[in-house]
Order: C-alpha cells, then sequence, then structure tokens
C-alpha cells in the first residue's frame, strides 16, 4: 500500500496557507466587504405560515426618503410549474424562483415578500414595514403527521400522490431480494419508530453579500458560499442576466456544513443593485437566518430488522419521511440510500417518502438523509444484538459489507473500509476500558456505524510558476474547513518543494474553470486530482526545458528534490536545475510555466465510520452528557491529518447537539418559537469531552493520493451511539430526538411505559 | 439625532470616532473604523464571534454601545500580534489547526487571551467554562481547548 512513510509534506500537519490571515483578524468575509456609493438591502417577510398573496402595495416605501429600489415577486424570473422542472444540480428552479421570494402564496413565516435598498440598514427596515401586504391566511400544517392526514391544508396543489392533490411529493425506494420471504426466516425481528426534529446547520456566519451592477449589466458578487459557480449560476437565471456577466467572488466562508449550497440574498440584492445604480450589500441577522434558511429535516421513520439466532440479518425494512419544508427536495436518498449500507442484508427494502409542510425549505446538511436514517437503522441494531446476546460490535462484523457486497442503491462495492473501523473500534483503549464510577449517575457506552455516498464531480485547477520560482494554485472550490493546507501538502509533495513556497488560491468565476460546489465530501478528492494532473503537466515542461539547455533526450531527465537531474551519468553530467533556475530561464525558454486541467472527477469511494460513545446521566436533572467519544473511519489517505480530525471531531460534536439539545420549536402560531443561539441550544465547549479520532487509512485506488471524502461521514453515527449508550446506561430506549432534559425526565418518570413518544 | 463624538483608545492607538447614540460597539469597529476582524454572528451576546476587551474585561462587542467606550481601552484581534510577532496563542492555533472555517477564530483568540492574562494554568474544565461564550460549529472545540492549554504551558516555561 501506498501510505505516507516516504512522504515529506502529505501526512504532515502543515500552517494552512489562509491561517495567517485567519488568526490574525485579515481574512475577508462576505460582511467584512464594502464598496464605494453602497447600500443596504433588507427583506420584508412573511408573518404567516401560510397565506394566499392578493396584493402587494409598496408605494409608501418607494416614497421613503433615503429608498432606492423596492423589488417584489414581479422582478424574479419565474419559472412556471406546469412547465417542467428546470435542475441545476440537484436544485429545481421552479422551487427556488419562489423560495426567494414568494410569488402566489406565503409558504413559510419567513418567506421572502419584497425587498427594499435605501441609504442605511435602518432606512431599508423601516421602509420594509411600510410595505403593505393584504395577505389571504390559509390553515397550515408543520408536522409530517398533520401534513400527510387526509384534509390536510395543501401547499401546492398541482402535487398529487395516489391521484389526489398531497403534501407528499416524492418516494424513492431501493430494493434487494424479496423482505417477506427473509423475514420468514428471522427467529428475531425488531420493529421500532423514530422521529426527529429539524436541526439547523449552525454555521457562525450568516448570510450576507455584497453586489455591483454596471448599467451595461456587468455584475460582481462577493458572498459567502459552498460555490461561486452555484452562486453564478443561480443568480443568472433568477435574474435573467447572462452567466458571462456575472463575476462571482467566493468570499472567506464562515461554515456551511451543506447550509450554503443554494442562494438566498443574491438574486435580490443583484435585482435591487440593478434598479438602484448602486452597489447592494445584504446581511441576515441570526434570526432570518434560524427562520428562513436550513435547517435539515425533520423525521419520522420505521425500521424493521429480522436476524437468525447465529446472528445473520435475513431482511429489513426501512420507511423514512422527511421533512422537505415548503418545496419539494428533502435527502430521502440519504435516508433510505446510506442507513443499511454497512450491512450485507439479502431481502432489504428502504423506501423514502419527501414531505412538504410550512416550514423552511431545508438545506443540505451534512451527509443529507445519512444520519437521520442511521439514528433508526442503528438504534434497531443494537437492539436486535441485546435479543440475539451479541456484542454489538460483533454483530455488525458479522454482517458487514465488504468487498464484492451489493449495496441497495446499486453499486457491488470495491475493497471498501468498513469491517476495519469496527475492528478499530473493538481494538480501540476506549471500548476495553471500564465505564468509570459516575458516582450515583449511571454511565453507559453505545456504539454505532455510519455511511455516505462521497462524491466526484466537476473540478478545475491552473497551477503557474511565478517569475520567481514559486508556485501559484487555483481551486475553484471555497475552503471550508482547511482544502487550501491538503492541495498545498500535495502540489509540494510532488515538485519536491518546501509547502511554504506553493500559495493555494480560491479562484471567481471569471480566472478559473467550472468547479462544482464545496459539498459532498467531494473537495480535496476532486481538487487534489486536477491540482495533480496540472503539476504532472508543469513537471514534465521543466523537464523539456532542462532537456533542451543540456541538449538530451527530455526522457533522460527526471524531477526530484524540486530540481531537474540527468537520470543516470549515462545521460550525461550536469548539475540539477532548480525549479528557481527554469523559472528565471523562462523568458528564454519557451515563455511561463503554467497548466490548467478541467477534469468531471469519478472514482469517490463511499466513507465508513464506526463511533464508541459513553455517557452519563444525571437523573435527578434529566441531562446526559457525554463524557468519552472515539470517532473512527476510513479515510482514504490522511492528506493533512489535523485537518481530517477535525472534520470528525467537527462533526461528532454537531451530532451530539442533535442527540441532546438542538430542535426547532414551534409557536401555536405556527412560527419558529427559538430563532437565537440562546434557545436554539448548539453545544457550547464545556458540553463536551476531547473527541478521539482513529484514522484507518485504507487509500482510494482510484485516487493519485488515495484520497476519500471524509467530511460527512463523522455526523452519520453519533445520534445512534449517544442513544444506545443512553440505553445503555438507564435501560430504557428514546425514540425520540433530542434527548433533552426534559424528555430524559418525562421517561424516567413514566416507569411503566417503555419510551417517550 | 446628532451623532456622538467618542474619544477612546483602541488596540493601544487613540481613536475618535462619530456615532448613533444606538450603534453598538461591533457596529463603530466594523462599521465606522473598518476594524472588522470583530465578527457578528448574533448580535445578542451567545457566540462570542465579536469578543473584544474593555479595559481588560472580556466582553461582547454586540453587547455594549459605541459611547461607553469613551475614556476606556478597547482590544481587539487586530491588536493581538505586534507588528510581524504574532501572539503566542496565534501561532499554536496555527501549528494545531485549532481553526476551520475561521469564523469564530478571533473571538476566540481574544477570549483566550483574556483567560490566559488571569489564570496562566488554566484546568482543560476552566478552559471549557471560559470558553463556553465561544460558539465555534467546526472543530469540536478539541484542538482549541489543546491548543489554549499547550500555549499556557509554553508561556509558563519562558
Amino acid at each position: 500500500m501506498n501510505l505516507v512513510t516516504n512522504n515529506k509534506w502529505i501526512g504532515q500537519r502543515t500552517i494552512r496557507p489562509d491561517g495567517m490571515d485567519k488568526v490574525t483578524g485579515r481574512a475577508q468575509f462576505a460582511a467584512d466587504t464594502t464598496m464605494p456609493g453602497m447600500i443596504w438591502g433588507k427583506v420584508l417577510r412573511s408573518p404567516h405560515p401560510h397565506a394566499r398573496i392578493k396584493s402587494i402595495d409598496t408605494s409608501k416605501a418607494e416614497k421613503l426618503p433615503g429608498v432606492k429600489a423596492v423589488v417584489t415577486a414581479r422582478d424574479i424570473v419565474d419559472f412556471p410549474i406546469e412547465k417542467g422542472a428546470v435542475m441545476l444540480g440537484i436544485q429545481d428552479m421552479r422551487w427556488m424562483c419562489r423560495n426567494v421570494m414568494a410569488r402566489d402564496k406565503a409558504l413559510f413565516p419567513g418567506h421572502p415578500i419584497a425587498a427594499v435598498a435605501a441609504t442605511t440598514e435602518a432606512i431599508a427596515a423601516e421602509a420594509c414595514e411600510l410595505i403593505e401586504v393584504d395577505y389571504e391566511v390559509l390553515p397550515w400544517s408543520i408536522e409530517i403527521d398533520d401534513a400527510i392526514l387526509p384534509g390536510a391544508p395543501i401547499l401546492h396543489e398541482f402535487n398529487k400522490f395516489d391521484g389526489k392533490p398531497s403534501n407528499i411529493v416524492g418516494r424513492l425506494e431501493h430494493k434487494k431480494g424479496d423482505i417477506a420471504e427473509g423475514f420468514k426466516k428471522a427467529d428475531v425481528v425488531i420493529e421500532r419508530t423514530f422521529t426527529t426534529r429539524p436541526v439547523h446547520q449552525g454555521y457562525i456566519e450568516p448570510h450576507a453579500c455584497l453586489i455591483s451592477v454596471a448599467p451595461d449589466g456587468k455584475t460582481t458578487i462577493w458572498s459567502s458560499s459552498q460555490g461561486q459557480f452555484m452562486v453564478r449560476a443561480m443568480t443568472a437565471y433568477l435574474t435573467g442576466i447572462p452567466q458571462s456577466d456575472i463575476r462571482a467572488i467566493p468570499a472567506e466562508i464562515g461554515g456551511g456544513f451543506g447550509g450554503k449550497t443554494i442562494v438566498y440574498l443574491e438574486p435580490l440584492a443583484t435585482l435591487l443593485a440593478k434598479k438602484s445604480g448602486r452597489p447592494v450589500k445584504m446581511v441576515m441577522t441570526r434570526e432570518e437566518v434560524m427562520r428562513a434558511t436550513g435547517p435539515t429535516s425533520g423525521s419520522k421513520s420505521t425500521v424493521k430488522i429480522g436476524a437468525t439466532k447465529d446472528g445473520k440479518i435475513v431482511a429489513a425494512h426501512g420507511t423514512f419521511y422527511l421533512q422537505a419544508g415548503a418545496f419539494p427536495g428533502s435527502p430521502i436518498r440519504g435516508a433510505a440510500g446510506c442507513s443499511f449500507t454497512p450491512y450485507d442484508i439479502p431481502n432489504l427494502l428502504s423506501e423514502g417518502f419527501d414531505v412538504c409542510s410550512n416550514r423552511s425549505k431545508v438545506a443540505a446538511y451534512r451527509a443529507p438523509g445519512a444520519p437521520i436514517g442511521a439514528y433508526a437503522v442503528e438504534c434497531v441494531m443494537d437492539e436486535v444484538a441485546e435479543a440475539l446476546k451479541m456484542d454489538p460490535l460483533d454483530f455488525r462484523l458479522k454482517n458487514a459489507a465488504k468487498e464484492g457486497t451489493k449495496a441497495a442503491h446499486g453499486p457491488v462495492f470495491p475493497r471498501i473500509g468498513y469491517i476495519e473501523t469496527v475492528e478499530a473500534a473493538k481494538a480501540s483503549p476506549h471500548y476495553a476500558a471500564p465505564l468509570g464510577d459516575g458516582h450515583g449517575k449511571p454511565r453507559g457506552r453505545g456504539v454505532a456505524s455510519g455511511f455516505w455516498f462521497n462524491a466526484g464531480g466537476e473540478s478545475s485547477a491552473q497551477v503557474n510558476i511565478t517569475e520567481d520560482g514559486n508556485v501559484v494554485v487555483t481551486t475553484g472550490h471555497p475552503d471550508i474547513g482547511g482544502s487550501r493546507a491538503g492541495i498545498a501538502n500535495i502540489c509540494a509533495e510532488l515538485l519536491g518543494i518546501d509547502y511554504r513556497r506553493v500559495s493555494v488560491i480560491i479562484g471567481d468565476t471569471q480566472t478559473v474553470g467550472f468547479s462544482n460546489l464545496t459539498g459532498g465530501s467531494r473537495v480535496l478528492f476532486a481538487s487534489s486530482m486536477v491540482v495533480t494532473q496540472s503539476t504532472e503537466k508543469i513537471i514534465q515542461t521543466l523537464r523539456e526545458r532542462a532537456a533542451k539547455i543540456w541538449e538530451i533526450d527530455p526522457e533522460a531527465v527526471k524531477w526530484e528534490n524540486g530540481a531537474a537531474h540527468p537520470v543516470s551519468p549515462n545521460a550525461g553530467q550536469f548539475e540539477p536545475l532548480t525549479l528557481e533556475e527554469l523559472a528565471e530561464k523562462a523568458p528564454a525558454m519557451g515563455g511561463p510555466i503554467g497548466a490548467g486541467v478541467q477534469l468531471n472527477t469519478t472514482g469517490a469511494d463511499g466513507g465508513f465510520g464506526t463511533h464508541v460513545c459513553d455517557v452519563e446521566v444525571d437523573v435527578d436533572l434529566g441531562i446526559a452528557r457525554v463524557i468519552r467519544y472515539t470517532a473512527v473511519q476510513d479515510v482514504g489517505r490522511a492528506i493533512h491529518p489535523g485537518y481530517v480530525e477535525g472534520q470528525l471531531q467537527g462533526g461528532v460534536a454537531q451530532g451530539i447537539g442533535w442527540a441532546l439539545n438542538e430542535e426547532y420549536i414551534y409557536t401555536r402560531e405556527g412560527k419558529v418559537d427559538n430563532p437565537g443561539f440562546l434557545d436554539y441550544r448548539m453545544p457550547v465547549c464545556s458540553d463536551l469531552p476531547m473527541i478521539d479520532c482513529i484514522m484507518v487509512e485504507i487509500p482510494n485506488p482510484k485516487h493519485p493520493q488515495g484520497v476519500k471524502g471524509v467530511g460527512e461521514v463523522p455526523l452519520v453515527p453519533v445520534m445512534a451511539a449517544v442513544a444506545n449508550a443512553i440505553y445503555n446506561a438507564l435501560g430504557k430506549r428514546f425514540y425520540a430526538l433530542p434527548m433533552s432534559p426534559p424528555k430524559v425526565l418525562e421517561v424516567l418518570e413514566a416507569p411503566t411505559r417503555e419510551a417517550a413518544e | 439625532m446628532a451623532k456622538v463624538h467618542v474619544t477612546t483608545t483602541i488596540n493601544g492607538e487613540p481613536m475618535e470616532f462619530l456615532c448613533e447614540p444606538g450603534d453598538t460597539m461591533l457596529d463603530a469597529l466594523r462599521g465606522t473604523l473598518n476594524l472588522t476582524g470583530s465578527k457578528e454572528g448574533c448580535a445578542s451576546g451567545d457566540c462570542g464571534a465579536c469578543s473584544i476587551t474593555l479595559d481588560d474585561r472580556l466582553i461582547c462587542s454586540c453587547l455594549m454601545l459605541a459611547v461607553e467606550s469613551q475614556d476606556h481601552e478597547i482590544r481587539t484581534i487586530e491588536g493581538m500580534a505586534q507588528g510581524e510577532k504574532l501572539h503566542p496563542l496565534q501561532q499554536k492555533f496555527l501549528e494545531m489547526a485549532a481553526l476551520q472555517c475561521g469564523i469564530c477564530t478571533s473571538g476566540m483568540l481574544v477570549a483566550s487571551d483574556a483567560l490566559l492574562r488571569k489564570n496562566p494554568k488554566p484546568s482543560e474544565e476552566e478552559v471549557r467554562f471560559w470558553l463556553a461564550g465561544n460558539l465555534c460549529r467546526c472543530t469540536g472545540y478539541d484542538k482549541i481547548v489543546r491548543a489554549v492549554m499547550e500555549t499556557a504551558a509554553e508561556m509558563r516555561a519562558q
């Protein structure tokens, strides 16, 4: 195996190229950007969960001194429902044009109704209040159970399910074998129903943009997103400006986790800038972020697993209902497609249902859908293992997917590392350690596994050698969590130079080739592929240049340690020519040295992880605390171990929040009641222990450095691991998230009931 | 209403500015003084991304009025490094990958510095409770806590 032993930079904890800017406060995030003549945009949002918009009168707002432009849905390009889907990636522009601005109906509280640009933010906000909207308030539903009832208020009349208007807007299934026959062979069958609440991605940086539109339509966008090309394309679609006229410049991004893969503000700010002739800045408040962006779905899942006495799973059935929010598009593919995938199950039916209700449209969140499915499946796995009196990790090993296993969602697995993650968890010091004394607080340990598809897709890079013999790499993917560090390591390794001589830049849409989103755990996989190929082209050029100078054959020149050398004494005796020397001679030897590569990358193998979690429960207060956590993952190859660990630790922390505290709480009026960080309770530093990481490295043979995506798997098993640990501590199972103090107390104080639900 | 004239000290430099009476210190820093290192994550004192010190006391600049800085000493992330020389915490955050997206980093560093000035030998628990007002969604806090502990140990050894 091609492991890290002979590498100088790959596998090293180098200092990231953008680090100095970030620790000194210099790094420019979207809200830090200003422009001469800039004005401010604000959005008027619906107070109602569901209402027909009969009329909008903006005349008073327009007359307010300082107001420069007002836009409504009339200004946004309409993609009529009946004309069929207009897809951009996984997003249908019919929904997107209605999500950025309500057209006929407001579908959730916080749905944009109009936007205003004015000389100050305060005047823009005041003008929003002067807009008169005549609403016909309609009945609404928030929860899945209410939305799928016969007679439920229908959000989209055009949508039919079983021939009738319905809020069920999509269904998919993965099928293998015959579950009815399979369950007949089972000695143990366990079926349970689970619910989860919507949780927000919770990036600390609210959405922000600054947009300038020249009178000829040339548009410049500075914004925080997971993809400047997505911003360009969606803004072009929704404003009618050609993509070639829009330059989308990626600001530093203050977290995304999937939540910044669609646009909210950019089309509105562009139209305001166009109308007013002034650059327009828009920044969401935290409350707007919580009411009108993200979150991921709430869910209701039923999972049934049957196994024989010897511990073999013979059949499984999963039904996953996920909230889409106001428009179709919940991540049922992740829930139905990922949750059983760690296991080789001969008879399997996994179904996903996409359900609309009067909530904000869900957005991707780290392995979208997969944590929801894994929570249900991995809890039932724990119950089946217990019924069979098997160690839960042994039960997983007995049924583990491996090379040659056909996954229900299609592929036959190549060499994968799932078994290795379970074995490493089993062999970890954590799994062997006693739970220790909780001094009256019960302690428990739980395990769970998880899978995510990972992704490849479009990526572009340009690598240029500077006149002084250093390197500038430009790629097209925003760096959310340290991808620049990985790219610098790889480029320096290939060129044989110090990593500090490699500068890594995120190019804007007009300076680098098309690159897809930072998402799907694809960025280092895809970008290092195009950077590798570009660097290899440069090395070829450097060898040719040296050969020309030495008047020998290019094949007789090798590149090593940052310089050209003759391959052997037979090729001739020459002093090595360094990168600096060749750069200096470039003008006389063929000109600038650079190379660009654009690829649709493939070969991103799926990722697997297995987690071990210890909890301690304060039974008087109902507080469950995670006291020890180990995340094991097959990471392919850790190009920068510090940032790979960071992905694991960060994903685990988000999962602990999802398991124990985070949820959207609604008022009786159908409005989010906890739209801020005080009441929407994300884990803080004192809530968590250190999070241990075990990186299993089974290199991906289809990638030049063996890279597999790592960012999403870490969130997948967490809620089940925590739930299984709490069961182990209390002997009581929870079938609903979050397992927050009131809910823990409810279960503890109701000893006759099996669980709170 | 007329703007208010404020005379203060920011990162050791005398500073004057005009602000609305209702402007927060964060508004003044970011908007008027162009010191955008302090970030706004919530505007309600819950995320700590705008952490600064006022006369060596750690505060959220979104919860303080700009006029309250009159005759006081403000320190922000921009004043942490001395010219080319990083503060040991900044250096350690880089070396130990204690930042991912970087939006919380300014606030984390200012808060960690305030902690080490008060308590040069904090336990892990003390670090965790001190930093509990600074949200980070990327790192799971593990590397941040380790970086603060290690910096404290090195600073004590010097």
